[in-house]
């Protein structure tokens, strides 16, 4: 790895590191996060790939709630780094997928840390505001912003500076069975996120979409494209159905909506 | 009059949506969003209260605590940038009345927030982008990156103009019926998506053998009979018929997964979905299920179950 490609890992991790709090662009989604990695190293497909296998296990990490979601940018960053290193190939996928959950996990503690600090930034921030010094306002709103780039940007540097060939062989001292073991978990640990955001979102009314949706996707025929058009009718198709039908409706429809909305407002 | 008046520009508002997309950068855990939604308006507030002494209020009126979903922030800087707009032209809005609206809309507005972006929009164009990425197809990352963005640029933008012009009308519309519409036709479509994205995407391959039964002669290939070279390569796909025809084995293995498969496809996947839903209600922390589920995943295999 030369110079200029350390630099542009770096950077892809300060950005991820960026929007893991901003939540804006997605440079944090394991998908953009483990492609830019893959692009900037030489290694586009094999970071495509492993981008795709742990997208599908985040889709339902959000920064809400009173549950925690786990860390999806030190996840895609370092475990795309460690995958490129490894110079297993796509045969390392799985071992990369494992490892990065705990790296999820120990994310989630740098970004507390991070955000404790920003309160402390805050109280310098009012300080400005009693002087009208605007300027120096977005300045520290600069610094925080840069703080949880650098939440990222500093694992990443420090995953570099291990020789390659020390990660080739403690990849390679792992057992077959671990390793198949690891993928196969990968394979089931997508669950988790569905299960999250179904406990966020599932109420009495919203059940039986599910049930069609799940019925339906066994046609292999369908792509998610598909299937998302006919998930949008039912809706529409039920709330258009539901105002025209009267009366009848009104009792129904408070008892159902005040459960998921109610519950999210609660969170905040 | 009209020449003193000071109005905001659609610059002026373009700059603002701009700086709102960093309304999170120093989240606290004392005030939240503060540090961000006072950046955000720093553009507007800095042409409409040139007075040093008022600049300094308005910072300041605006570093109070504040927390919704970050793009559901838009419309309520729409209307706190008409609130303040009028105020600096001279009307009697005083502190509260920013304030109320701000409080009054951040609740509901969060409420929607989630569940449309990132219990629907953001699982359906991740799984469409996923799907096509772990086959290698470079289009995927693009294709999430790019509707991802396109969606929120034009949410953000035309849903702050959309507050700035309504003003604090907009908070007869809320308690309306619309919000409440989207919110659940969001949920709903969101549940059918998930069940189809369990039925797809949760993998859970049991190994186990079944059953073990011969095949009577005649029944499958005989390899032995077949000519050589490629003729015989022929014959047998000839034979095997995309699978129509003759099997390829003396014996007919049936897996468990063959078992479950034959009820529903993808039912394994289903039920480890109700588990973890389940442990989740019990507040058992999400790390440790997806750690659990590793351990399992490696012993089962050891064990070959899986």
């Amino acid at each position: 790895m030369n110079a200029i490609q350390v630099i542009l890992i770096v950077v892809v991790a300060f950005l991820a590191g960026m929007e893991g709090i901003l939540d804006q662009w997605q440079f944090h989604q394991p998908l953009v996060a483990c492609t830019l990695i893959g692009l900037v190293t030489g290694n586009l497909g094999l970071g495509v790939m492993l981008g795709g296998q742990l997208q599908m296990i985040a889709l339902g990490w959000a920064n809400i709630g009173a549950a925690v979601a786990p860390d999806a940018a030190l996840a895609a960053i370092a475990s795309a780094i460690i995958l490129v290193k490894g110079g297993q190939g796509t045969a390392g996928i799985g071992t990369a997928t494992g490892v990065a959950i705990p790296l999820a996990v120990a994310g989630l503690f740098l970004t507390m840390i991070v955000r404790t600090i920003s309160t402390a930034i805050v109280h310098i921030m009012d300080a400005e505001a009693k002087k009208s010094n605007w300027r120096m306002i977005n300045i520290w709103q600069w610094i925080a912003v840069a703080l949880q780039g650098l939440r990222i940007a500093i694992p990443a540097a420090a995953l570099l500076a291990i020789p390659s060939d020390t990660v080739k062989n403690a990849l390679g001292s792992m057992p077959t069975w671990l390793s198949a073991g690891m993928t196969i978990g990968g394979g089931m640990v997508v669950a988790v996120g569905y299960a999250m955001v179904i406990n966020m979102m599932a109420s009495r009314e919203v059940w039986p979409f599910f049930a069609i949706g799940f019925a339906f996707a066994a046609i292999q025929n369908l792509t998610l494209i598909a299937l998302g058009a006919i998930g949008l009718s039912l809706a529409l198709m039920y709330l258009a159905l539901e105002s025209k039908g009267g009366n009848n409706g009104n009792s129904g429809n408070n008892s159902a909506t005040g459960d998921p909305l109610g519950d999210v407002i609660d969170d905040y | 009059m009209a020449d003193k008046k000071i109005s905001l520009n659609k610059a002026d508002r373009f700059s603002v949506m701009w700086h709102s997309q960093f309304l999170q950068g120093s989240w606290n855990y004392e005030r939240m969003q503060n540090g961000g939604w006072a950046y955000s308006l720093i553009p507007a507030l800095r042409k409409l209260y040139p007075d040093k002494a008022d600049l300094s209020a308005a910072l300041q009126r605006h570093l109070v605590f504040f927390n919704t979903h970050p793009y559901l922030a838009s419309p309520i800087i729409g209307v706190t940038l008409a609130l303040e707009e009028d105020r600096a032209n001279g009307s009697k809005i005083d502190d509260t009345a920013i304030q109320g609206v701000k409080v009054g809309m951040m609740g509901p507005l969060a409420g929607v927030g989630d569940p449309v972006f990132w219990y629907t929009v953001r699982p359906i164009v991740g799984a469409l982008g996923a799907s096509m990425a772990i086959n290698g197809n470079i289009l995927g990352p693009i294709l999430f990156f790019v509707i991802w963005n396109l969606i929120r640029i034009a949410f953000l933008w035309y849903t702050q103009e959309f507050g700035y012009r309504a003003g604090s009308a907009i908070t007869k519309d809320m308690s309306g019926g619309l919000l409440q519409k989207v919110t659940r036709g969001a949920s709903m479509m969101g549940m059918f998506v998930l069940g189809a994205l369990i039925q797809r995407w949760v993998s859970i391959k049991f190994v186990p053998i079944v059953s073990k039964v011969q095949i009577q002669k005649g029944g499958y290939i005989d390899w032995n009979a077949l000519p050589s070279g490629a003729a015989g390569v022929k014959d047998a796909l000839t034979q095997y018929n995309l699978g129509n025809g003759l099997a390829l084995d003396k014996f007919k293995v049936t897996t468990l997964q063959n078992n479950l498969d034959s009820l529903i496809p993808g039912l394994a996947g289903l039920l480890l979905t109700f588990l973890c839903m389940w442990l989740l209600k019990k507040k058992v922390s999400p790390i440790w299920i997806i750690i659990g589920i590793f351990v399992v995943g490696v012993v089962f295999h050891l064990w070959n179950i899986l």
